[in-house]
């Protein structure tokens, strides 16, 4: 039925089957639109945030979502700026998870600020000094980076492709990807580091206060440096994932393995860093200002050292070892635990620098408070999930988002697919094509 | 001196421009507080008052105090002894206009949409309600709590909406608010000025609800830049060490994080002093501030 | 976030940040134009036909 837009040379899956999938997953997205649409109209009583709580599930979301989308620039960085040319083969899809995993943290602050339709007064009225300010001009651009990225794949897809207009744009816009990369990568860098920042510069708030280099607290640097090095395990795990659901080999293990190396060194080079920064906010920063680090993690019923022990060890540690040692590596078993490790420590680190730093009590006389989401919280941030999934469905069946993949599952009796292919195709395509 | 003569005089101080513009005749205020802690008997008047003063929204159900709203709250503290040494002390917690360092307070200098201020004017830290959109940064910012998010449209029950405040603007759901030190009340005693020719706002002249309301009389609100006030005297406020309390007795809520509060909260109890900022347990109570 | 809003200032932390901003917004700007000039261009020219 939409054979057409299929690319030329790849197999996909019934048009019935698809179609039923993207029924399962719609059905999701459309409990998640259902929650936002009563945030919308109903506000944020919806939810079960409050006073203590102004930051909860959905802000932590918003930076675990564009933590693993660092993938997108830290790949468009190695292959554009530092020549890393075998991950053109995979940059594809670091692009389209990035415009994903960005997409979804814009929609879900549409849906935490209090006045939904004063949210461009960010813009308006900025405040130049707010970490959040410069959070928010920076994604808005890269976003817009992002997509300049995605469009040429969608212009890829082979009936958009025979409009000579498109076809002469996706070109163009290849040509000069690199300066957008460029661009891309440095705005990353601020908006990465500016939602470190945002917990590090709350001295109101010592378990969150980091001290400064300049203007930039240490977090700043913390976040850039960990999306940059997380980014290509979420990258590497939706590879797989994806890899598991078509059953198909779709990047090559060389493509593979480099990615994984450079993630495992970042990783390594960060967690130590890490972990020294964390050693003297424990025993200079935090005890400046009257607290023991103890404090921190004692009196309450959820974050004890364990948290900091997964954190770094589980999350850090491991899977930046497992991926620096060339043999464990290449072991599949392995490489995969330590990618989904890395996903988990990066995710658990932005937990902590707002839910824990929202729980812990500042004055002496006040109390832990713990929270736990209300369906509509839980239903808002699933909907970013449904709809990468959907996402990615599409583009994966109707756009060459796996340069390798032709190569790597060639096509039984090739030659007879392509020409019924190419019969539909010259159906469906005659109009575009004259236009 | 009639009160038009003394307009034209002051009005013609600077090349004829009218001078009652933003601070009261140039005067610099630093607007502060000093709580008596050992007269406040925890009545809760002055919360009473001031959610009257300034329209506070409230709901039916007031039992969860994560989500209600109380500009002014009164806090109950203990020395966790047993019985016949168990101590008990009430703390009344408005907003504590942090300064920070040369007005960076916490809340002010993250607000992305300048929606709240530092004024150094009057040293107070404004909310503009209609700018602000609801982000919530300054709330996870401030460690005292001072400030509140309107879950909820305000709803007042059946007639009560004629007995609000014509001077307060009522806030709107999602929306941050907090105690503003009644500044209407300082905008009035400004034009009272102009109007009857003085040069500045006298003491009297301008007091919060919550100051009038206390029957114990624990509350003293005034201009810490002012040696006349009585805030100046009780507070004893060091200008070179940002504004810590000379007084022994004074001490400022959570002072060692660098906030730079101009609520001074005073006390002969020992406990209660030291419950108002962090130690480790070697650390003498008043040994970390500035 | 421009100069004609009030409270727009003429200080250094404004500049820097401001211009960062508008440095970045001109060089996805001024790319994009050129993509799609460029495009409308070799359109124009008969490039980009069905043979691919």
């Amino acid at each position: 039925m939409d054979s057409a837009l299929i690319p030329k040379g790849v197999k996909r899956c019934p048009t019935w089957q698809f179609l039923a999938w993207l029924s399962v997953f719609g059905a999701v997205l459309l409990w998640g639109v259902y929650a936002m649409l009563l945030c919308w109209f109903k506000g944020l009583n919806q939810t079960n945030m409050n006073d203590y709580y102004g930051f909860a599930l959905w802000i932590w979301a918003d930076l675990a979502v564009i933590a693993l989308g660092g993938g997108a620039f830290f790949s468009g960085l190695l292959k554009y700026i530092f020549g890393k040319d075998e991950l053109k083969n995979i940059i594809n899809f670091a692009v389209l998870l990035g415009f994903i995993c960005y997409s979804s943290a814009l929609l879900i602050l549409a849906i935490d600020i209090g006045q939904p339709l004063r949210g461009w007064f960010i813009f308006w009225h900025a405040n130049v000094h707010s970490m959040l300010t410069e959070v928010a001009f920076c994604l808005s651009c890269y976003f817009a980076v992002l997509t300049i990225e995605y469009i040429p794949l969608i212009l890829e897809n082979r009936q958009l492709d025979k409009v000579p207009f498109f076809h002469n744009l996706s070109h163009n816009m290849h040509e000069t990807m690199a300066i957008f990369a460029a661009t891309g990568a440095f705005l990353s860098f601020f908006h990465q580091g500016s939602l470190g920042g945002v917990a590090g510069v709350l001295f109101g708030r010592p378990f969150a206060f980091r001290e400064h280099i300049l203007i930039w607290p240490y977090t700043f640097f913390l976040f850039t440096w960990s999306a940059a090095a997380f980014g290509p395990c979420f990258t590497l795990s939706m590879t797989w994932i994806t890899e598991k659901v078509t059953g198909k080999k779709l990047v090559k293990d060389n493509v593979i393995d480099l990615l994984a190396k450079i993630s495992g060194w970042m990783i390594t080079s960060y967690i130590i860093v890490k972990i020294v920064e964390t050693l003297y906010w424990a025993t200079v920063t935090a005890p400046s200002k009257g607290f023991d680090v103890s404090h921190f993690y004692t009196n309450n019923g959820l974050y004890g050292w364990w948290i900091l022990f997964a954190e770094l060890i589980v999350g850090g540690v491991v899977p930046g070892l497992i991926l620096i040692i060339p043999s464990l590596r290449r072991n599949s078993a392995a490489r995969v635990t330590a990618i989904l490790l890395g996903c988990f420590g990066v995710c658990l680190n932005r937990w902590v620098m707002v839910l824990q730093v929202m729980a812990v009590p500042v004055m002496t006389f006040d109390n832990w408070a713990l929270y736990y989401p209300s369906w509509q919280e839980v239903a808002t941030t699933i909907l970013p999930v449904a709809y990468g999934i959907i996402l990615t469905m599409i583009s994966y069946r109707y756009l060459p988002i796996f340069p390798q993949e032709a190569e790597l599952n060639p096509l039984e009796g090739a030659e007879e697919v392509e020409a019924e292919q190419e019969a539909t195709a010259a159906e469906g395509a005659a109009e575009p094509a004259t236009a | 001196m009639t009160s038009a003569q003394t307009h034209t005089e002051n009005g013609a101080q600077t090349d004829g421009k009218p001078v009652a513009h933003g601070a009261d005749n140039g005067h610099l205020h630093k607007y502060g507080m000093v709580i008596d802690l050992d007269k406040c008997t925890g009545c809760g008047a002055c919360m009473v008052a001031c959610m009257s003063e300034n329209n506070v929204p409230f709901r039916d159900d007031e039992t969860d105090k994560l989500t209600s709203i109380t500009w002014m709250r009164v806090y109950k503290l203990t020395n966790g002894k047993p019985y016949p040494d168990n101590d008990v002390c009430y703390l009344p917690r408005p907003c504590q206009h942090c300064e920070g360092h040369a007005g960076h307070s916490p809340c002010v200098s993250v607000c992305p949409a300048t929606a709240t201020d530092y004024s150094t004017e009057t040293g107070i830290v404004s909310q503009i309600y209609t700018r602000c959109f609801g982000c919530r940064y300054c709330m996870a910012a401030c460690p005292y709590h001072a400030r509140y998010f309107n879950w909820w449209d305000p709803v007042w029950p059946d007639g009560m909406e004629k007995y609000l405040s014509p001077n307060v603007s009522p806030r709107m759901r999602g929306v941050v608010e907090k105690c503003n030190f009644c500044f209407q009340r300082y905008q009035l005693a400004k034009d009272k000025v102009y109007v009857d020719g003085e040069s500045t706002v006298s003491e009297e002249a301008y007091q919060t609800a919550c100051t009038q309301a206390c029957p114990a009389g624990a509350i003293t609100f005034g201009d810490l830049n002012n040696p006349e006030h009585l805030v100046h005297q009780l507070a004893q406020p060091d200008d070179h060490h940002h504004g810590h309390p000379r007084n022994p007795n004074a001490f400022r809520l959570l002072e060692r994080l660098g906030t730079n509060t101009k609520v001074y909260y005073v006390s002969s109890r020992e406990w209660v002093r030291r419950a108002g900022d962090n130690y480790l347990p070697d650390e003498q109570t008043g040994g970390g501030g500035h | 976030m421009f100069p004609i809003n009030f409270e727009w200032i003429w200080d250094v932390g404004h500049m820097v940040f401001h211009g960062g901003l508008w440095y970045a917004l001109g060089i996805i700007g001024a790319g994009m134009t050129y993509c799609i000039g460029k495009a409308v261009w070799d359109t124009m020219q008969g490039k980009g036909g069905h043979h691919h």
